[in-house]
C-alpha cells in the first residue's frame, strides 16, 4: 500500500477513534449510567459531572502512565539487577550504586554537573535579563532580540558542531578556521590551542554552547516580564530620585522575581540533562564527563543496564526537587 | 511655598504639537485643577511640570527656580498617580520612605517623617503591610503619604480618584481638601470630573486640545464662562444650548418658540447666536405647549425633565417642589432673561451684553 494512504488511514482511525471514544463515553454516561431523568435526575446529573472529567482524562492518564510512569519504575527495578549470560537477571541490591560511586569517572561527572549547574543557569539568566533590559527601548531592539533568540531554533548537536568550528585548531603555519585560535594568535598567542582538551577550562568552553542557546530563552521570557511592570512604578521611582541602576535593581527586578525563578529553574533542568553537547564535542574525554553522557556510556556502550539505570536514577533524583519548585513557581506566577 | 509659573510652554512629539504655548501662573499654596475632556493635554501638562515629559519650548519655573531642564527628582515635586503606582514588593512604610532613602536621608529622619505622614493619613496600623493587602482607598492614601513624606514644594495629582468607587471618591475628595488646608502646599490636580474640579479648586484651568480655554475661580467659571466650551463643561447637568437669531429687542429661539429680551448691541442684529441656559435656571410653565417631556429622572430632592422642542433640540430642566411633570406632557418654559448666556454661533465665544 502507498505509505501516504497508510498515513491517511492511520490518521483517520486515530482521530476517529478519539471522537468515538469521547462522544460514546459521554453518551454512555448521560443516557445509560446516570440518565438525567426519573426520580433521581438531580443526583444523577451531579454524579455524571463528577465522573466526566476522569472519563475524558482517562486516555491521557493511561498514555502518560505507560510512557512516563512505567519507565521510571522499570528503571528503578533495573538499577537493582545484574544481567547474566543467557538473558538472566540477578538481584544485586545496591551493588550497582556502590560500584558506580567508586568509579572516578562518575565522581568527575558529578563534579562537572554541579559546575554546569552553578554556571549555566546563572549566566544565561543574567545575560538574558541584561539583553532584555538593554534592548527594551531601542528602535532596533527587536532585531537584536531576534538574532539573540535564534540559537533557540538550533539543535544542541547543531550548536555543538558550530562551536567545534569556533574552537577548531589547525597547524600553526596554516590559516586558522577556528575564530578563537585566530584571535588567540592575532593577540600574541604562540601556537594554536586544542581548547577542548585543556582540562577544567574545557568544561567552560562546553558551557558556553548551552549559555549561547539558553540566553535567548531567558531573554524572551524576561523581556515580556519587564514589559509587564507598570510604567507608573518606574515613573514614581524617577520622581523619588532613583537613578537608572537603582530603578533596575530596586524597582524592576523585585517585581519580576518569580519570573526570574521560573527561568532559572527551567534552565537548571535543561542543564542537568545536558548530553548532546558533551556527546558531540568531547564525548566526556579530557575530564568533561557529565551524568547524562555517563549514563549513555554505561547503557549503550558498555551495555551495563544495571549501572546505566542507577545513573539514570541519580539524574532523576537531582531533577525532581528543582522540577517541583519550578512548577510551584510557575503556578504562583499564573495566579 | 513656591508657586508654579509657565511661560509659552510647548510640547511636541516629533512633528505633532500637543500643547500649544501655555502661559499660566499658579500662586503659592494654591489648589489648581486642570480639567478637560480626554486628550485635551491636561495629563501631559502635569507630567511636564513633574519632568516626566520634556518641555519642548518655553520656560517652567517653580518658585524662583527655572526647572525647565531639571530632572524630576530635582524639581521638588511629588506625584500621586491614578493607578497608585505603589512598589508592590515593599511594605507601606518602605513605599513611603523610598524617596528619602534614595536621596540619602538618615534612617531616624525617614522614620520620623513616615510616622508623621501616616498619622495625618491614619495609616499607622497598615505600615508593615504590602500594597496587595490594602483596599483601593488605602492604596491611594499610601500614595499620597509617599508624596507628603518627601516634603515637596508642589504636589501633583494625576486623576487620583478615578480608580475608586463613587462613595470612596467623595470621601477621598474631602480628605484631599483637608490635606491641602493642613499642609498648605501648592497642588496641581488633574481630573476630567468637573465635580472634583468645582469642589477642590482655588483655581480651575479648563483645557481643550492643548490650549487653555479659561482660567478662574470655580464660581467665576460657572457664572461667567468665556465661551461655549467652558459653559458646557462646568456645571452638572450641562448647560442647554439652542440656536437663536438676534432680532429687535432680543433673541429669537425657534426651539421654544420664544423671543427672549436681551441687552444686545444693535450691531448684532440678524446675527446667528447660540443661547445657553442652565437647567437650574429654568422652570416649567404648565400653561405653555411648545415642548414635549421625553423623560424624567427623579433623584428625590430634584428631578430632571428632558424636553424636546419645535426644532428637535433637547434640553434639561431641573425641578424642585411637589408639582413635577411626567413623560408625554406638553409644557412651556419660563426663566429670567438675564440668566441667558449668548455665544457667537461661529466662533462660540461669549457675547457679553
Amino acid at each position: 500500500m502507498n505509505p501516504a494512504i497508510q498515513a491517511m488511514i492511520t490518521m483517520i482511525v486515530g482521530i476517529g477513534g478519539c471522537i468515538v471514544y469521547f462522544y460514546g463515553a459521554n453518551l454512555l454516561l448521560d443516557k445509560v449510567l446516570f440518565p438525567a431523568k426519573g426520580p433521581n435526575a438531580g443526583r444523577n446529573i451531579n454524579r455524571a459531572n463528577m465522573i466526566r472529567p476522569w472519563l475524558f482524562l482517562l486516555p491521557a492518564i493511561l498514555a502518560l502512565g505507560l510512557y512516563l510512569a512505567y519507565p521510571v519504575f522499570a528503571t528503578l527495578r533495573l538499577s537493582f539487577l545484574e544481567r547474566l549470560p543467557g538473558n538472566e537477571y540477578a538481584f544485586v541490591g545496591f551493588e550497582n550504586y556502590t560500584k558506580m560511586f567508586a568509579e572516578p569517572k562518575f565522581t568527575e561527572a558529578m563534579i562537572n554537573n554541579v559546575l554546569w549547574l552553578m554556571v549555566v543557569p546563572a549566566a544565561s539568566t543574567a545575560l538574558g535579563l541584561l539583553v532584555a533590559q538593554l534592548t527594551d527601548r531601542l528602535p532596533w531592539g527587536n532585531v537584536a532580540k531576534s538574532i539573540i533568540f535564534m540559537p533557540m531554533a538550533i539543535s544542541f548537536v547543531g550548536a555543538a558542531v558550530i562551536f567545534k568550528l569556533v574552537y577548531e585548531a589547525r597547524p600553526v603555519d596554516v590559516a586558522q578556521i577556528g575564530i578563537l585560535n585566530h584571535l588567540y594568535l592575532t593577540f600574541g598567542g604562540d601556537e594554536p590551542q586544542q581548547w577542548l582538551t585543556i582540562p577544567f577550562w574545557n568544561n567552560f568552553f562546553l558551557m558556553i554552547v548551552l549559555i549561547w542557546i539558553q540566553t535567548g530563552f531567558a531573554m524572551v521570557i524576561l523581556s515580556a516580564a519587564l514589559r509587564g511592570i507598570p510604567e507608573e512604578t518606574v515613573e514614581a521611582a524617577i520622581i523619588d530620585g532613583a537613578n537608572p541602576v537603582q530603578i533596575f535593581f530596586k524597582i524592576k527586578i523585585p517585581q519580576i522575581t518569580s519570573t526570574i525563578v521560573v527561568v532559572w529553574t527551567t534552565i537548571t533542568i535543561a542543564t542537568l540533562k545536558v548530553f548532546d553537547i558533551v556527546f558531540a564535542m568531547t564525548n566526556g574525554q579530557w575530564e568533561t564527563q557529565v551524568l547524562a553522557n555517563y549514563m549513555y556510556d554505561k547503557l549503550f556502550r558498555a551495555h551495563d543496564w544495571g549501572m546505566g539505570s542507577a545513573a539514570a536514577m541519580i539524574i532523576m533524583l537531582m531533577v525532581t526537587p528543582i522540577l517541583v519548585w519550578n512548577v510551584y513557581n510557575a503556578r504562583k506566577e499564573m495566579r | 511655598m513656591p508657586g508654579v509659573s509657565m511661560n509659552k510652554v510647548i510640547k511636541k512629539y516629533g512633528d505633532v504639537q500637543v500643547i500649544h504655548g501655555i502661559d499660566l501662573e499658579i500662586d503659592d499654596g494654591e489648589f489648581c485643577v486642570f480639567v478637560g475632556p480626554s486628550g485635551c493635554g491636561k495629563s501631559t501638562l502635569l507630567r511636564m511640570v513633574a519632568g516626566l515629559e520634556e518641555t519642548t519650548e518655553g520656560q517652567m519655573h517653580i518658585g524662583e527656580r527655572n526647572v525647565t531642564k531639571l530632572d524630576p527628582s530635582d524639581r521638588g515635586v511629588a506625584m500621586v498617580f491614578q493607578t497608585y503606582a505603589l512598589y508592590p514588593h515593599m511594605t507601606v512604610k518602605e513605599n513611603m520612605g523610598f524617596g528619602l532613602k534614595m536621596n540619602g536621608h538618615p534612617k531616624p529622619e525617614i522614620e520620623e517623617k513616615v510616622a508623621e505622614a501616616s498619622r495625618i493619613l491614619k495609616l499607622d496600623e497598615y505600615l508593615s503591610r504590602k500594597p496587595a493587602a490594602l483596599s483601593g482607598g488605602q492604596r491611594q492614601r499610601v500614595s499620597i503619604g509617599r508624596a507628603i513624606v518627601r516634603g515637596p514644594d508642589v504636589f501633583l495629582f494625576d486623576e487620583p480618584l478615578s480608580n475608586l468607587d463613587a462613595e470612596l471618591r467623595v470621601e477621598m475628595r474631602v480628605e484631599i481638601a483637608r490635606l491641602h488646608k493642613e499642609i498648605g502646599a501648592t497642588m496641581i490636580y488633574v481630573t476630567h470630573d468637573q465635580v472634583e474640579a468645582m469642589t477642590l479648586a482655588d483655581k480651575i484651568v479648563v483645557l481643550r486640545l492643548g490650549n487653555i480655554e479659561q482660567v478662574g475661580a470655580p464660581m467665576d467659571l460657572y457664572r461667567d464662562p468665556d465661551n461655549k466650551f467652558v459653559a458646557g463643561f462646568i456645571g452638572s447637568p450641562a448647560m442647554n444650548f439652542m440656536d437663536g437669531k438676534v432680532v429687535d429687542g432680543g433673541v429669537e429661539i425657534p426651539n421654544i418658540g420664544m423671543t427672549v429680551p436681551a441687552p444686545i448691541a444693535t450691531a448684532y442684529k440678524g446675527h446667528d447666536v447660540i443661547a445657553g441656559l442652565r437647567p437650574e435656571h429654568l422652570s416649567i410653565d404648565p400653561k405653555g405647549d411648545a415642548l414635549t417631556v421625553d423623560l424624567t429622572e427623579s433623584l428625590g430632592g430634584v428631578s430632571y425633565a428632558y424636553l424636546s422642542g419645535a426644532t428637535g433640540e433637547k434640553l434639561v430642566v431641573e425641578e424642585r417642589g411637589d408639582d413635577r411633570v411626567s413623560e408625554g406632557d406638553k409644557v412651556g418654559l419660563s426663566f429670567e432673561p438675564e440668566r441667558m448666556y449668548l455665544f457667537d454661533a461661529k466662533t462660540e465665544q461669549r457675547i457679553r451684553g
